[in-house]
């Protein structure tokens, strides 16, 4: 056994490409799952009675479907309807995907949260529906979620490593097969802890920060 | 559309492979609920350096993602001049380090939770630490927690789909098998995602229903 890290540094190029990849699909996808969520939050809200019905079964769906088998269905079952995506792409719709129904949760109980009284209060005043939601709900409501939310961009940096399994050439893909070429199996694997290890701390760590700015108006 | 020979044919099949899948994921529930246990309790010590370990345990556990755990497992304990692990032992012992790591935090809530007053009386009586632990803090906590231990039960399931990946016949990798050698890919991941859903979702439900007993309950 053998500990020699100029594997890494060899590989440095590469590695720093699947790290960019890494942060692409994790953020592009939170990022399209926060607004898919938001929709949806805000569809079951004010949709009617069939629409609520129709979301809360794609919610419950995708929720008990293993992420790995919702990328398998994308992307290898895509191709059967014509929906021929490319890896990568495949893998930020996914996330997306199986994040939104995650951040609809926790919108909708961020919605629940704010008093009904301001909403009335908000009406008395001649605002709309949407601008009741985009104006008094949810700047207030984003402060009580922020963690949730953290939380779940957390789970989903964690996520991008089963994209590996459809050959996206993300941190865990790229720094595996280098191990499994040059038999480095101890310095990539290490490598790959500390990478997700700094990722998962900083993420919650800004959170943290960003839960005490905007979160003094909560504390007396 | 959707071949149903080919469904009915694979049916058995799949049967064989929702056994490994219920069994690897259970037994890591079972094992991760004794390490969640321990990792919670040594949080709760007195003792600074076992609180350190605990911590530590957390962090990394669930700090890094449960491929990557499975693949240091599976790929690691041969460089270490350990024997080849079989893949039913290596993702059992992946799952339950990864859940043992989230029961922990969700057991720590629960303990923390219970009166003082509950552990002194008990000291008084004359049990010793470990007894007051798991016959008046652990079943209380237990007791409180559910909603949140059958969530984390369900997140296993979920997450068991990826043992496939070191070759373990379960649920998914008999999928992906099925799927390759017909290329039915979109109808036997259908099947699969199906089969996940009639397992998770009931379990959902009965998390709430409990959560909401509880709330009552305690209300």
């Amino acid at each position: 056994m053998t500990f020699d890290l100029s594997i890494i540094t060899a590989n440095a190029d590469a590695i720093w490409n699947a790290f960019l990849v890494t942060i692409y699909t994790w953020l592009a996808g939170s990022v399209l799952g926060l607004i898919a969520g938001l929709l949806i939050a805000a569809l079951m809200l004010f949709g009617g009675r069939p629409l609520q019905r129709l979301l809360r079964v794609f919610i419950e769906l995708v929720r008990g479907t293993p992420f790995l088998v919702i990328l398998f269905l994308v992307y290898y079952g895509g191709p059967s309807f014509g929906l021929r995506l490319g890896a990568i792409t495949a893998g930020v719709v996914c996330i997306a995907g199986y994040s939104s129904v995650y951040f609809a949760e926790i919108f909708r109980s961020g919605f629940a949260a704010v008093p009904r009284g301001q909403l009335e209060a908000g009406e008395c005043l001649g605002l709309g529906r949407l601008q009741l939601m985009w104006r008094v709900q949810l700047p207030q409501m984003l402060v009580l979620i922020l963690p949730s939310i953290i939380n779940m961009l957390t789970i989903l940096c964690k996520e991008t490593a089963v994209l590996s399994i459809i050959t996206v050439p993300e941190l865990t893909a790229v720094l595996t097969g280098i191990g499994t070429r040059t038999f480095t199996f101890i310095e990539t694997l290490l490598v790959l802890c500390i990478a997700y290890l700094l990722l998962i701390e900083i993420t919650s760590r800004a959170g943290r920060w960003l839960e005490r700015r905007v979160g003094t108006y909560l504390q007396r | 559309m959707f071949d149903w020979p080919t469904f009915l044919f694979s049916l058995p099949l799949l049967g064989k492979a929702l056994l490994i899948t219920l069994q690897t994921s259970l037994l890591g529930n079972a094992i991760g609920f004794v390490i969640g246990t321990l990792i919670a309790s040594m949080q709760l010590a007195k003792m600074p350096l076992l609180r350190r370990l605990g911590g530590s345990y957390i962090f990394i556990f669930r700090g890094v993602p449960l491929l990557v755990q499975l693949l240091v497992i599976y790929y690691l304990a041969p460089m270490f001049g350990l024997p080849n692990l079989p893949p039913m032992v290596a993702a059992i012992m992946a799952l339950s380090l990864c859940s043992g790591a989230y029961i922990a935090e969700i057991l720590r809530g629960g303990l923390l939770a219970i009166p003082s007053g509950q552990r002194e009386a008990a000291h008084l009586l004359g049990m010793s630490r470990p007894a007051i632990l798991l016959r008046v803090e652990l079943p209380q906590a237990v007791q409180s927690t559910l909603p949140s231990l059958v969530n984390e039960l369900v997140l296993l399931i979920k997450s068991s789909a990826l043992v496939s990946v070191v070759g373990l016949a379960d649920l998914t990798r008999v999928a992906q098998n099925l799927a390759s050698s017909d290329y039915l890919f979109f109808q036997h991941y259908l099947v699969l995602a199906g089969i996940y859903c009639l397992i998770n979702i009931p379990l959902t439900m009965f998390g709430r229903r409990l959560e909401r007993h509880l709330e009552r309950s305690l209300a």
